[in-house]
């Protein structure tokens, strides 16, 4: 399951979404979230349901792969479902089982809630599907930099970003190497009782921890040897630039906001 | 207690589309008591090939016999620690598996694990870290106190009190300065030649292949393309060459004299001692 699960993967392909400026793409999503909260009734989720259709056919992914791989999230929006379904109390009763009973307002808020977190799901996940970590870190990094006025370290919360994500991969190799070499000392790690289990962590988590911070410092002094001094006159070797695409996936932003504030409050 | 290997294949992330073959077809024994050396070139699978050996990776084809146990591929193992009490492992930088809070607890983690009882894994703990060529003193001491190459011999003293049958050697060096490699590698062969400890060298160092094992098994891009005794298989530049592979300094200076002098030796020697014999009896046959 894990092997198929994409949240939060990159998939690496040559689309219009892929081509797109990462801060256009962040910034299309973040509004998106706030946008999508103006929908209130049937029409409303249809045009965002359209939208979001419309995006994942720019991004040249298949709609089918996108959600057999975000079915482990589904099993969460069904839990929400139920839960809407069950415990909202308000219009009249549509189904009564005796023990409990199903309100309309409850499937109406069940089916509204579901919808509008899968929405979130799909279009969250395009943004990570189509941009490489590093270009959402750059992104971010020039999105932010406006507030260093105000002493904000977008810089450095980018670095950390990147080296996080850049350590990832090693963390897991090493997690495994160890792992490996306690088993080798007769270490159980897979069966037993929980209480075994979790004893058989702390060989695992310590020599963990010991390398990290090892290698944190490690990386620290490589960086001050080569003359780190933070942003500051930094220039960078990945540069965005911003395209006539990138406005217009913002403008048709605005167009659903837009499309949606109407039926909201005048139709 | 005999490792045989057969047909062995192993497949990284098997039936996804990130599958990767590390291992193919490899058939070959390690027999009880003998020296085993496995060379090959980065990423030929000898690493991979290791982890076999005590059933930390289960075959994707083919079978595994360590002692009276199989290990075949498909079928679910249950209960592999007996294999991993006999068969022990010390692997590269094994320095970064120290945790505990002294280095007598480190010690005796193994053989504990094993159903040895506290005091015998103490006792076991105060040998072997005297085997391994370190002050008693050390015991109380954290491992993360010690130096870079003490850790490595507590470490290798961990695994050593384990008293396995057969110890597995992965690049046990790596890193060392040239004494306490010299050193490490005299202590793993006294203890072989001494208890009759199946040793299984995975290494980079021709010298050490040549110096130490009765049979070499050369690796190249997953499988086993070459099985012979070492004085053989180094007599054969040209091919070694063709895995990547070289022969040691002392072969290397051996054959020079030999195109010089325009004289062969009647066999390739493989140490330093081995060639300094042969001169003399050229020297006096002179």
């Amino acid at each position: 399951m894990m092997e198929k699960m994409i949240f939060g993967r990159y998939i690496p392909a040559d689309s219009i979404a892929h081509r797109m400026d990462p801060r256009a793409k962040l910034i299309f999503v973040f509004a998106f979230i706030a946008i999508i909260f103006i929908a209130n009734d049937v029409w409303g989720y249809v045009i965002a349901a359209a939208f979001t259709y419309i995006s994942v056919k720019m991004s040249g992914l298949s709609l089918r792969f996108l959600i057999s791989g975000l079915k482990p999230v589904m099993i969460l929006i069904a839990f929400t479902f139920l839960l809407q379904l069950f415990f909202a109390r308000e219009g009249n009763v549509v189904l009564d089982l005796g023990f409990i009973q199903i309100y309309e307002e409850g499937i109406r808020q069940a089916f509204f809630i579901s919808m509008r977190f899968t929405l979130l799901v799909f279009m969250t996940s395009l943004l990570t599907l189509t941009t490489t970590p590093i270009s959402i870190t750059d992104g971010l990094e020039s999105l932010l930099n406006p507030l260093k006025k105000i002493k904000f370290p977008a810089h450095e919360l980018a670095l950390m970003m990147s080296i996080a994500l850049r350590f990832i991969p090693t963390l897991m190799d090493e997690t495994d190497k160890i792992m490996k070499a306690q088993m080798a000392r007769g270490s159980d790690m897979s069966s037993g009782p929980l209480k075994d289990r979790i004893k058989a962590i702390v060989p695992l988590m310590i020599p963990l921890f010991v390398n990290a911070f090892k290698r944190a410092e490690d990386l620290a002094t490589a960086m001050e040897v080569r003359g780190y001094r933070g942003g500051e006159g930094r220039t960078k070797y990945r540069l965005l630039f911003w395209k006539a695409r990138d406005t217009f996936a913002l403008l048709s932003l605005v167009l659903l906001a837009a499309v949606l504030a109407a039926f909201r409050f005048w139709i | 207690m005999d490792i045989v290997l057969e047909q062995v294949e192993y497949r990284y992330a098997a039936n996804s589309p990130f599958e990767k073959k590390a291992v193919e077809d490899v058939t070959f024994k390690i027999p009880e008591g003998q020296c085993t050396a496995i060379i090959g070139h980065t990423g030929s699978g000898k690493s991979t090939l290791l982890l076999h050996l005590n059933a930390l990776l289960k075959p994707t084809s083919g079978t595994v016999q360590i002692g009276e146990r199989t290990v075949k591929a498909g079928r679910k193992e249950k209960d592999l620690k007996p294999i991993r009490e006999k068969v022990g492992i010390v692997f590269q930088f094994p320095e970064q598996q120290l945790f505990e809070e002294t280095v007598m607890k480190d010690i005796c983690y193994g053989p504990m694990n094993f159903g040895v009882s506290e005091e015998e894994a103490k006792k076991r703990a105060a040998f072997w870290l005297k085997e391994v060529g370190m002050p008693e003193e050390v015991l109380g001491k954290s491992p993360f106190d010690l130096s870079g190459g003490q850790m490595r011999r507590v470490a290798i003293a961990g695994v050593l009190a384990m008293e396995p049958e057969v110890l597995v050697l992965d690049e046990p060096t790596a890193g060392l300065d040239p004494r306490g490699r010299r050193e490490m590698m005299e202590m793993f062969y006294r203890l072989h030649k001494e208890r009759g400890i199946t040793l299984v060298l995975v290494t980079h160092s021709m010298e050490d292949a040549a110096r130490y094992a009765d049979k070499v098994v050369v690796m190249h891009k997953g499988r086993k393309v070459h099985e012979a005794p070492p004085r053989e298989l180094f007599s054969d530049t040209a091919r070694l060459a063709e895995w990547g592979l070289g022969v040691p300094e002392v072969v290397k200076f051996q054959r020079m004299l030999e195109e010089k002098t325009g004289k062969a030796f009647p066999k390739v020697c493989l140490t330093m001692d081995e060639l300094a014999d042969m001169l003399k009896l050229g020297g006096e046959s002179l």
